[in-house]
């Protein structure tokens, strides 16, 4: 204990009774004191909610991402290395006549076929049959497909049937169409059974089926398809090479997990005497686009929580400036009692920096509760970082602590005279 | 004879201005231990001035002030503080009392700063106000108080450290005739039980309580005729 020149030990305000008193200081006035955390309240639920939903966004993104993506692999025709084949196969097309087999004999693989889309002369239309409406579509596009291929899409039929071997092999004028080119070619799907077509370059195809959606290659787009077989006979061979827009394709559908493994197998496979001839694609890693999604998110909203926590900041300190204002006497009265101006000013910003704490744990809670609520509602898994949300009170804290500085200083320099004053 | 508590020699206090203002004009005094002095006189006499200077809150011109025999006019704000909160007791007329606390945690305040020991201070606190007769409101919050009984916590906090000198700035001066008889007989009995109490009023009446009486006017102190109490 330091001893000075009175004698006596120099005045002393220990963390504990900081404690105390600040806490008393927000007990004793616990409306004022939720307002005054208000701000800080928003600020850090804001920023724990922000990060909390786009994590769970982000989350929720790529897990759709991955399923289809993941179960996803596609072949692309490079050309021939000095545009000569193998012997007995088509030199415009990389992949053999049993490609499909092939495919289907590789573990994981769950369908898999060639496609191309076809290059139509440039004053072809599309018509129907019964010339009702025999409205063109320019957007509608031509795609040539082995039966593997259509299933690899994984059509969505409303009516008839996928494409079979039998119709592929002996090159019968069929085809499947979208539910909008139907509409828009005015082939209802109930009447399938009446043998709709549609004229292609006056070229009939009879419809055997309509399809919804679909999950691969023809999924956001209108688009007709025929056997790989018939495309051939009529309208020749696709152009191999990468970036050609009419490259001979495989597109794989894999079961869940195999898409890496199929990947690495396919090429050698499909074409043993020039594997290097088939380009592979296989999905991205899950980690990366969820992380990409997050980040883009994840700016603008944080700048929000931010504007909350100023907006806090400036609402504490406004109200302990107030209350260093209303509590002159307070203040004098406790210099009178021996405190000194460093204790006052301790006070002030312990209470300052309680309340912005418990403004913070608060705001956490609210923030935590509003992804796991909004979660919860959408039957979406709640994603909470524990980096970015266990020290989220602490933000509450630094907030306070700040915002008590210059009224903590206002109040350190009150004269003690001040409690003296007749009231 | 009793050690000196406050021994002033040619205390003065000038506030800067232009004029300059003297409000406290080489004052020399001394009041013994057990001492019961009133300093009386009209407003702007210098009555705050000398409250102001004894109790520490202000440092004078030129001039010495002892407490306990310590010459207080050289010492450093942490030491000044210290001395108020261990030694110095003040009773003001505007009680102020923390209004969202207890009696009892108003009388703890003044051991806040002081180092005692934090379980001493629920004892010494109850034992004050025990002393000034409100040993059953010690959970009273002061909105619930009357005047005399907010005063008379204001006189327990001041006594809680057992100080060397209760200041009195104009005790009853928000108080009825009746409470302000009540609280002049307390300061009367403390005093007898050894408490050295200085008051500061304007208030004759309240004045004669004292046994010694000390006029100011114009920042000047005289001696008035003393009033014995028997």
């Amino acid at each position: 204990m330091r001893r000075s020149a009175t004698g006596l030990p120099a005045p002393r305000l220990t963390v504990r009774d900081t404690a105390a008193e600040a806490i008393a200081g927000i007990v004793q006035r616990p409306g004022r004191a939720v307002l005054t955390m208000l701000g800080t309240v928003l600020g850090v639920g804001a920023f724990v909610a922000v990060l909390g939903l786009t994590a769970t966004g982000a989350g929720q993104i790529s897990k759709q991402f991955t399923v289809l993506e993941d179960t996803t692999v596609s072949v692309e025709d490079n050309g021939p290395a000095n545009n000569v084949a193998a012997p007995g196969t088509n030199p415009a097309i990389g992949f053999p006549a049993n490609a499909d087999t092939i495919a289907d004999r590789i573990g994981g693989v769950a369908a898999a076929g060639v496609w191309w889309p076809v290059t139509l002369p440039d004053n072809a239309g599309f018509s129907a049959s019964q010339a009702l409406s025999g409205e063109t579509s320019q957007t509608i596009s031509l795609l040539a497909a082995s039966p593997g291929a259509v299933n690899a899409m994984g059509l969505d039929l409303v009516a008839g049937s996928p494409l079979t071997a039998y119709e592929n092999d002996t090159r019968q004028h069929v085809a499947l169409i979208d539910t909008t080119t139907a509409a828009a070619l005015g082939i209802s799907a109930n009447r399938l059974a009446s043998d709709p077509a549609v004229f292609v370059d006056g070229i009939a195809y009879t419809v055997i089926g309509v399809y919804s959606s679909a999950q691969r290659v023809v999924s956001d787009e209108s688009a007709m398809l025929i056997p790989e077989r018939t495309a051939l006979a009529d309208y020749g061979n696709p152009q191999p090479g990468i970036g050609g827009e009419e490259e001979a394709q495989m597109i794989v559908a894999t079961k869940i997990g195999a898409a890496q493994r199929v990947a690495g197998e396919i090429a050698a496979a499909e074409l043993p005497t020039d594997p290097k001839r088939l380009v592979v694609t296989s999905p991205a890693s899950p980690q990366n686009l969820q992380s990409e999604v997050s980040s883009d998110l994840n700016g603008l909203f944080l700048i929000l929580a931010l504007v909350s926590l100023l907006i806090g900041a400036v609402g504490i300190a406004n109200t302990t400036l107030v209350a260093v204002l209303e509590r002159t006497e307070e203040i004098g009265l406790r210099r009178a009692l021996g405190a000194r101006p460093r204790h006052i000013a301790t006070q002030f910003l312990a209470e300052s920096t309680a309340l912005g704490t418990l403004g913070g744990l608060i705001g956490t809670c609210i923030g935590v509760g509003t992804v796991v609520i909004f979660a919860a509602t959408k039957d979406w898994t709640a994603i909470l970082n524990p980096v970015y949300t266990l020290p989220a009170p602490l933000i509450g804290s630094v907030v306070g602590l700040l915002a008590g500085l210059y009224p903590a200083l206002r109040a350190s320099r009150t004269s003690p005279l001040a409690a003296l004053r007749h009231a | 004879m009793a050690a000196p508590v406050i021994e002033l020699s040619g205390l003065t206090r000038t506030y800067p201005g232009s004029p300059p203002v003297t409000a406290l004009r080489s004052a020399d005094l001394v009041i013994e231990e057990g001492g019961y002095v009133a300093v009386t006189g009209p407003s702007g006499s210098g009555k705050s001035t000398l409250l102001h200077l004894l109790g520490l809150l202000d440092a004078p011109t030129s001039g010495r002030y002892l407490l306990d025999g310590l010459d207080t006019s050289q010492l450093k704000d942490k030491d000044r503080s210290a001395l108020r909160g261990r030694r110095i007791g003040f009773v003001f007329q505007a009680f102020h009392l923390l209004p969202y606390r207890t009696a009892l945690e108003n009388v703890q305040l003044a051991e806040l700063y002081n180092r005692t020991p934090r379980a001493g201070r629920l004892p010494a606190a109850v034992e004050a106000l025990q002393l000034v007769g409100l040993g059953h409101r010690l959970d009273a919050l002061p909105v619930t108080l009357s005047g005399g009984e907010s005063q008379r916590v204001a006189i327990a906090r001041a006594l809680v450290n057992r100080p060397s000198l209760v200041l009195c700035d104009e005790p009853t001066g928000n108080l009825d005739s009746a409470n302000a008889a009540a609280l002049m007989g307390l300061l009367d009995e403390l005093n007898s039980d050894g408490f050295t109490i200085v008051v500061i009023t304007h208030d004759l009446a309240v004045a004669a309580h004292a046994r010694r009486m000390i006029a100011i006017s114009d920042g000047r102190l005289s001696e008035r005729a003393g009033v014995s109490h028997a």
